[in-house]
């Protein structure tokens, strides 16, 4: 599982270099994300653009993300496929993540906020 | 080509056999969409057919082959209305009673409660009609259609 992160003070952005998280790949994710964080920035984004699938596991792996940010970091997302979009949608997850168009709105929305 | 009367609606259809494991499920569902019929789908149409199967199969893999594994037989057959799909399993069957398909509980709950798993069904129940589960001669054996308009773009809560 590829992943890329670029740390600031403020901001971890994390893009997915893979084009599915799935079952077979959901577990690992989970684990590079881990060490990912360990960084202290307040704020976390996963850039997905390149991701064209996504399932249940996948999705499993993105909230138990979000679970160990814990309350006071935030976990957010950008760059959504059309089929990815419709997993989060489906299972109401759309409404626990912020959801950014892209990666560069999510960075300059920090900067204005 | 001309065209048979007697053959004015020629089926297209996929068979494949695939091992109970998360990277052959992968492989396996990578083929099924790059093969007629999902092969011929729209993107959106194609993604969910991809989503469902996947759903379908990591569901026998974690449930049905949990203690051991075997194979899946997927077949993906042209219909009139949709392309339905047939997968049978030799597994453990699934517990009495219709397959679940609620969304876990927790949902605008506080963090530590937020579900990370029992997504699989309630995907599977949103984007499929006529989904029927069997256990034949020890085996596995569930059908459903997905119909050609579903593009899963309304809500289909309920």
């Amino acid at each position: 599982m590829q992943l890329s992160a670029t740390n600031t003070a403020k901001i971890i952005s994390v893009q997915v270099m893979e084009d599915r998280i799935d079952a077979a790949s959901a577990i690992q994710f989970k684990e590079r994300m881990r060490d990912i964080i360990q960084h202290s920035a307040p704020r976390v984004v996963l850039d997905l653009a390149r991701v064209q699938f996504l399932d249940s596991s996948g999705l499993g792996a993105i909230v138990a993300v979000k679970k160990l940010l814990g309350g006071d970091r935030s976990f957010e997302l950008a760059g959504l496929t059309p089929t990815v979009e419709k997993v989060f949608r489906l299972t109401r997850m759309d409404t626990v993540f912020t959801i950014h168009p892209s990666l560069d709105d999510a960075v300059s929305n920090a900067i204005k906020a | 080509m001309p065209s048979r009367p007697d053959s004015s609606f020629q089926t297209t259809r996929a068979r494949l056999v695939t091992a109970s494991d998360p990277d052959a499920v992968r492989q396996g569902l990578l083929e099924l969409v790059a093969r007629p019929p999902l092969s011929g789908l729209p993107e959106d149409r194609r993604g969910i057919a991809e989503l469902v199967l996947a759903e379908v199969l990591n569901n026998i893999v974690e449930h049905a082959y949990s203690t051991g594994s075997g194979d899946i037989e997927i077949t993906v057959e042209e219909r009139p209305g949709g392309i339905g799909f047939l997968v049978v399993d030799d597994g453990a069957a699934m517990p009495d009673g219709p397959p679940p398909g609620m969304l876990p509980a927790g949902l605008g709950g506080d963090l530590d409660h937020l579900p990370e798993g029992g997504f699989g069904w309630h995907l599977i129940r949103s984007l499929t009609v006529d989904l029927s589960y069997t256990r034949k001669n020890n085996r596995n054996v569930l059908s459903f259609l997905i119909s050609e308009d579903q593009t899963g773009s309304e809500d289909s809560m309920t």
